[in-house]
């Protein structure tokens, strides 16, 4: 199977040079990742990663921008290791839902 | 589990800035939040160490990459120690590269090179920052492989058709930075003022450097 | 030791196994030159499972000819693509 991320002489149309600036979620879980894989943790490789991205489905990997793929993947490694348990993350990620709409209430 | 308590080493302001936080978060910014906090209060990792690293990432700019070659524009010898090892070279200016190995590759009157990931975005950060959206996207990375000069058009450079073009594909642990000509007409420059004319497109291998 | 020397002509294996490769689907099967030998490293098919990437593999820069890596390449025939292949993936070319 030629993998979704493998797109070497594929067919596309013309390069949007559009660019934006990185958010700080962006550059968020790029320190994360940078943090995992140093030569102090290691719980994650590159290759791992990657792994992880090209394991998203293609519907997904089209869809997602860059650095949701990034954070889908290192998310699932950090699962897979048992670093986090998926019952914590979910529990984390209604508490920060929480919050981000308390800051659109009450303004 | 005990209330998540801020660390406040980072630019966190209530009630938020309308320019940055305007839209509520989506699924992965919510679930990327909630992994930092989850990894922090494991200790895993630390806020500092994590602040530090988003400040390490902030740092790293188009203007390493430029001061290279400048420097190997106007030092011969320099130059050729940069085509020989690239990592020790770029370490003379301050740019360490500690996990890849960087390949310099050099454009002459005959050849012009430039640089893909097809797999993903692989991409010399510590000389140019982050990768721009259009190297990471789908149409680049399929394309610039088998029709260059087709690409580089869309850029606006046009080269001699007798022109070799040399497609880099960084599939593994090199990373690439185009060393582009010195522009005729920037004989009389110093080596700081050509830094002002190295563009990041230009180290990539998408555009050419111009005399200003 | 490394298998191939630079100036060496290899072809790339045409394996599609499942998993996480660092060989682009388009160059298998493919034949080129050696450019450089960059060194020995971690093997990515095995670091993408989480395990030490042992025994590290030989790392090669690979030069092709563009007009014979595409059907019908329509630019300069002198172009060329160089791509880092892992020396497993190699086979010596007589």
């Amino acid at each position: 199977m030629r993998g979704i991320h493998d797109l070497g002489g594929l067919p596309a149309g013309p390069v949007d040079q559009a660019e934006h600036e990185h958010g700080y979620w962006e550059k968020r879980i790029d320190g994360i990742r940078l943090l995992l894989a140093d030569k102090k943790r290691r719980l994650i490789t590159v290759d791992e990663m990657r792994r992880g991205i090209e394991s998203l489905g293609k519907d997904v990997y089209d869809k997602l921008s860059y650095y949701e793929c990034w954070t889908a993947s290192v998310t699932g490694v950090m699962l897979e290791k048992g670093v986090i348990t998926t019952d914590e993350l979910g529990r984390k990620m209604a508490e920060v839902e929480e919050r981000d709409k308390a800051r659109f209430e009450g303004g | 589990m005990s209330q998540h308590t801020h660390d406040h080493g980072h630019d966190h302001r209530h009630p938020p800035q309308p320019d940055i936080d305007s839209e509520p978060m989506g699924y992965y910014q919510i679930m990327g939040a909630a992994l930092g906090e989850l990894l922090i209060e494991k200790g895993v990792i630390t806020a500092d160490e994590l602040r530090a690293t988003i400040e390490l990432i902030d740092s790293k700019s188009p203007e390493g990459g430029a001061k290279v070659v400048a420097r190997a524009w106007t030092d011969r010898e320099y130059k050729k120690r940069l085509l020989e090892n690239g990592n020790a070279t770029v370490d003379e200016l301050g740019i360490e590269m500690p996990d890849t190995h960087l390949v310099v590759v050099e454009n002459t009157d005959t050849v012009h090179n430039v640089i893909v990931c097809t797999l993903c975005s692989c991409y010399p950060r510590m000389l140019l920052g982050l990768p721009p959206d259009w190297y990471k996207a789908h149409a680049y990375r399929s394309r610039v492989v088998h029709e260059p000069r087709a690409v580089l058009g869309e850029f606006g450079t046009e080269l001699p058709d007798d022109t070799e073009i040399r497609v880099h594909d960084s599939t593994a642990d090199m990373r690439y930075l185009v060393l582009p000509r010195r522009p005729d007409g920037t004989e009389d420059m110093s080596e700081k003022e050509l830094v002002e004319l190295v563009t990041r497109d230009c180290m990539i291998g998408v555009t050419l450097p111009k005399a200003l | 030791m490394a298998r191939f020397a630079s100036g060496d002509k290899v072809l790339v294996r045409k394996a599609y196994p499942p998993g996480h490769v660092r060989t682009p689907w388009y160059i298998r099967g493919k034949s080129g030159v050696i450019e450089r030998i960059c060194g020995e490293f971690g093997n990515p098919e095995e670091l993408a499972y989480g395990r030490d990437g042992t025994p590290k593999q030989t790392l090669y820069r690979v030069r092709f000819a563009q007009n014979e890596v595409w059907d019908g390449y329509a630019e300069n025939p002198k172009d060329t693509v160089d791509i880092e292949i892992y020396e497993h993936w190699l086979e010596p070319v007589a």
